[in-house]
């Protein structure tokens, strides 16, 4: 028979100093999901299926108010390029949502979390998913730009970088808050789950600049991490520069949210355990 | 050796106390069954071994570690299965196993889905859909996935529970032999005394959330002077009830 005192509680205690996130884990969910993506029509038709339809939607809008001729404003670029960034957000909030309602789905849940499995493994997993599913779509929602509507991406430059994360970011931070939303208040929430950034959308000034806002309305845009994003957009559409005040701005509130959103998150689930809620969620 | 130690166990939720100053150990080696009526507090004591309820206060010792500060550890070396909890349906049998496989870091993958493939006659439903096993067949598969990690410790919560008698006796001789031949020490809760009493070596009878008494079902047997642990359960179960009623 094997003794469990002393010793093991020492190296245990030892081990714990170095409490670190394991790859193993993060890459075991991560394939978990492809293994779904692989054979499930919907799922592709949903990431994939609905931005190609905005895609036309808007990119036939576009060429048609370029008839106009409207002096200096190419709606092509500014609206298009907008259509495109905002879908990557949307992108990476539902692919958090999703990894965690599949799971509540499938009842599955308690059999992750009774693996040594840690929140914060759950979460990268998920950041991870968002960040795979909005470099997918976002080629090739910019392949299709190209090609039909001579919109090439790549006039952002560098730039695309710090929108791209900015993007998956600040969506993921939603995504974790719908996700908290859900285990607290049950699978009802789940609505939220699909439409919590639409409440963003008209403050985050996706398709005009703030300046045509509301003073108050333009104080609430400059909270929302996208907004500068967008603002961002245009500002290299127009002069070939992104103004570093509007990155660090990106930068700022997106910790800010982040770290916000991410407390709120643990806390709930800090809550659903002492509720014993945990194996009631669906 | 007790292999996991409950003491002074209490969890309230709001008014419901739903275990109340429980204490009790499992001995290492053993299958034991945690034994009480409907509401006693079984699923919710589970639970809190398993970290996924906060107890409100009192100790849980895994391995000779609290659970709560050694969550990584502990869990590394325990599983759990319920017919409450299943396996995505949307995944074939063989992805399902590999993702816990890797969940645990379990260094061989494939062998080890191998071996336990052979252990539980599955080999042949690796290549399904998950969701179109029978119950019989998902049983067999959730205790698959609970030993993927060789646990020391296995928590079963009420693992034959809405099988037919043919699965449930073949669940039982499974069980058996996961104590038998794998070394794992089994809690696991049931109402069907019969079982109970063919398989545990000993049962932890709990009412209200209290400890109510212990041993081996011949000995509680003959300690309530009854005909087997069906009476046991119901004099356990009824006496709170009874006295009660009676003030
Ligand atoms: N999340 C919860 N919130 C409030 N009360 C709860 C919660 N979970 C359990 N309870 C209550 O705690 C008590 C113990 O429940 P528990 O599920 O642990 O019993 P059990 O012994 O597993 O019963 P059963 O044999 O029916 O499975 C019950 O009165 C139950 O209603
Ligand atoms: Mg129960």
């Amino acid at each position: 028979m094997r003794c469990f005192s002393p010793s093991l509680v020492d190296r245990n205690l030892a081990k714990k100093k170095i409490n670190t996130m394991r790859w193993y884990r993060i890459q075991a969910l991560i394939i978990r999901h492809l293994y779904l993506f692989k054979r499930s029509m919907p799922r592709l038709m949903d990431i994939f299926f609905w931005p190609i339809l905005e895609l036309l939607l808007w990119g036939f809008l576009s060429l048609y108010i370029n008839k106009l001729n409207i002096v200096g404003f190419n709606a092509v670029t500014v609206l298009l390029g907008a259509v495109i960034f905002w879908d990557l957000l949307t992108q990476s909030q539902r692919a958090v949502s999703v990894a965690f309602l599949e799971d509540v789905w499938e009842r599955n849940f308690l059999n992750i979390f009774v693996s040594p499995l840690r929140l914060s493994e759950f979460l990268a997993s998920t950041i991870i998913l968002a960040l795979l599913r909005i470099v997918a779509v976002g080629l090739l929602m910019a392949l299709i730009a190209f090609f039909f509507y001579h919109l090439n991406l790549l006039i952002f430059g560098f730039s695309l970088i710090p929108f791209v994360l900015n993007l998956l970011v600040f969506g993921a931070a939603v995504g974790l808050f719908t996700t908290a939303l859900i285990l607290r208040y049950g699978t009802s929430a789940q609505v939220l789950a699909f439409g919590m950034l639409f409440l963003v959308q008209p403050f985050a000034a996706v398709f005009y600049p703030v300046s045509v806002l509301p003073q108050m309305l333009q104080w609430v845009a400059y909270l929302l991490p996208p907004t500068y994003v967008f603002e961002g957009m245009r500002a290299v559409i127009a002069t070939g520069m992104l103004p570093s005040g509007l990155l660090l701005g990106a930068i700022v509130s997106n910790i800010i949210f982040f770290v916000l959103l991410s407390w709120y998150f643990y806390r709930s689930f800090a809550v659903v355990k002492m509720k014993g809620k945990l194996l009631k969620l669906d | 050796m007790a292999i996991l130690e409950v003491q002074d166990l209490v969890k309230e939720f709001g008014p419901v106390k739903a275990v109340n100053g429980l204490s009790f150990e499992v001995q290492e080696g053993t299958i034991t069954g945690l034994l009480g009526p409907n509401g006693a507090g079984k699923t919710t004591t589970i639970q809190m071994i398993l970290d996924l309820i906060t107890p409100t206060s009192g100790t849980i010792n895994v391995f000779g570690l609290p659970i709560h500060d050694n969550r990584e550890e502990v869990l590394g070396k325990m599983n759990f299965s319920s017919p409450y909890v299943s396996l995505p349906g949307n995944l074939r049998v063989r992805e399902n196993l590999a993702t816990f496989a890797r969940l645990y870091g379990v260094k061989d993958v494939w062998g080890k889905i191998d071996e336990l493939a052979d252990f539980f006659n599955i080999r042949k439903l690796l290549g399904r859909m998950t969701s179109t096993l029978s119950t019989g067949q998902l049983t067999r598969l959730n205790l698959t996935k609970a030993l993927l990690n060789d646990p020391k410790l296995l928590l079963l919560d009420e693992p034959t529970a809405s099988l037919d008698p043919d699965i449930a006796d073949r669940t039982r001789k499974m069980l058996q032999r996961i104590k038998n031949e794998r070394g794992v020490t089994i809690l696991y809760t049931s109402h069907n005394m019969e079982e109970v009493e063919e398989i545990c070596d000993t049962v932890i009878f709990i009412d209200q959330g209290s400890f109510k008494d212990q041993g081996t079902p011949t000995d509680l047997v003959k300690k309530y002077g009854h005909k087997d642990l069906n009476e046991v359960f119901l004099t356990i179960a009824r006496g709170s009830e009874f006295s009660k009623e009676e003030d």
